[in-house]
């Protein structure tokens, strides 16, 4: 699944990336505020869905390799966070619904969740 | 074997706002140097979790990377304290002693040893409480 059809799902607000939304594939979603679980499970062709909106998060996506991410429950997206996210070619997306609405919308169209088994 | 890159950065203690820099700069430096993509992840993510912790747990300390001619990429944390008490118990998931604000910032779930751990070739782990930590990890290249 592309982020053009994740934003599409979810109906989501496009932060910035809007020029790649067609070439950037998921195949498969982590929705957590943690991120030590994030670090713990993440692939590099994993959407992140978190209501987590500090440089952390972006910090924590460079180093997984991560290429979207979907800022949950309509938290703003501060500026600093978006200029870190374009640096790094991340995608970023809000939508206004719940962790669980969104993660719930994402499997039901496909997007399976990680496996432990899948990470190194 | 001999040294053929090393760059060791200072970690403050609490300094969570400057926390992954270091990595950040590993990061850019492993593909300087052409490193496989799949091994500079590796790197990175332990990296990243060495210097959490270290910004966390430690009364400070650094990390270090050094790449050797013999194909071999090593990380070092190394801190002055206050050490681990019980490395069996640390290393499990999900044990943690991370206080309440880092939590907040979505870290200190007890996950970050065992992931160090699992995202190097080789791990060793030395710590003595009231003195200090050393983590090496070490990765082929």
């Amino acid at each position: 699944m592309n982020a053009a059809e994740v934003a599409r799902i979810l109906d989501a607000k496009i932060i910035c990336g809007e020029d790649r939304l067609n070439d950037v594939e998921f195949d498969s979603a982590f929705g957590s505020d943690m991120m030590s679980d994030v670090l713990a499970y993440v692939k590099p062709t994993t959407l992140l869905l978190t209501g987590m909106v500090n440089p952390h998060v972006i910090r924590t996506a460079e180093m997984l390799d991560i290429k979207g991410i979907v800022v949950v429950r309509g938290k703003s997206v501060p500026e600093e966070l978006v200029e870190e996210a374009e640096e790094q070619d991340i995608i970023i997306l809000a939508s206004d619904e719940t962790m669980y609405t969104t993660c719930g919308k994402m499997y039901a169209s496909g997007l399976p969740g990680c496996k432990r088994s899948d990470i190194v | 074997m001999s040294i053929l890159y090393k760059e060791a950065f200072n970690i403050e203690k609490g300094d969570f706002a400057t926390a992954g820099e270091a990595s950040s700069k590993i990061k850019r430096t492993l593909k300087k140097l052409g490193v496989e993509p799949t091994v500079i992840r590796e790197v990175a993510i332990s990296s990243y979790e060495l210097e959490l912790n270290l910004v966390i747990h430690s009364l400070g300390g650094s990390l270090t990377l050094e790449v050797g001619d013999d194909n071999l990429l090593k990380l070092t944390s190394s801190d002055v304290g206050p050490g681990i008490k019980d490395i069996s118990l640390a290393m499990k998931e999900g044990y943690s002693t991370a206080p309440e604000s880092v939590r907040m910032m979505g870290f200190g779930a007890g996950m970050g040893l065992p992931n160090i751990k699992r995202h190097s070739h080789r791990f060793g782990i030395e710590s003595e409480y009231g003195k200090g930590t050393v983590i090496t990890c070490e990765y082929d290249i």
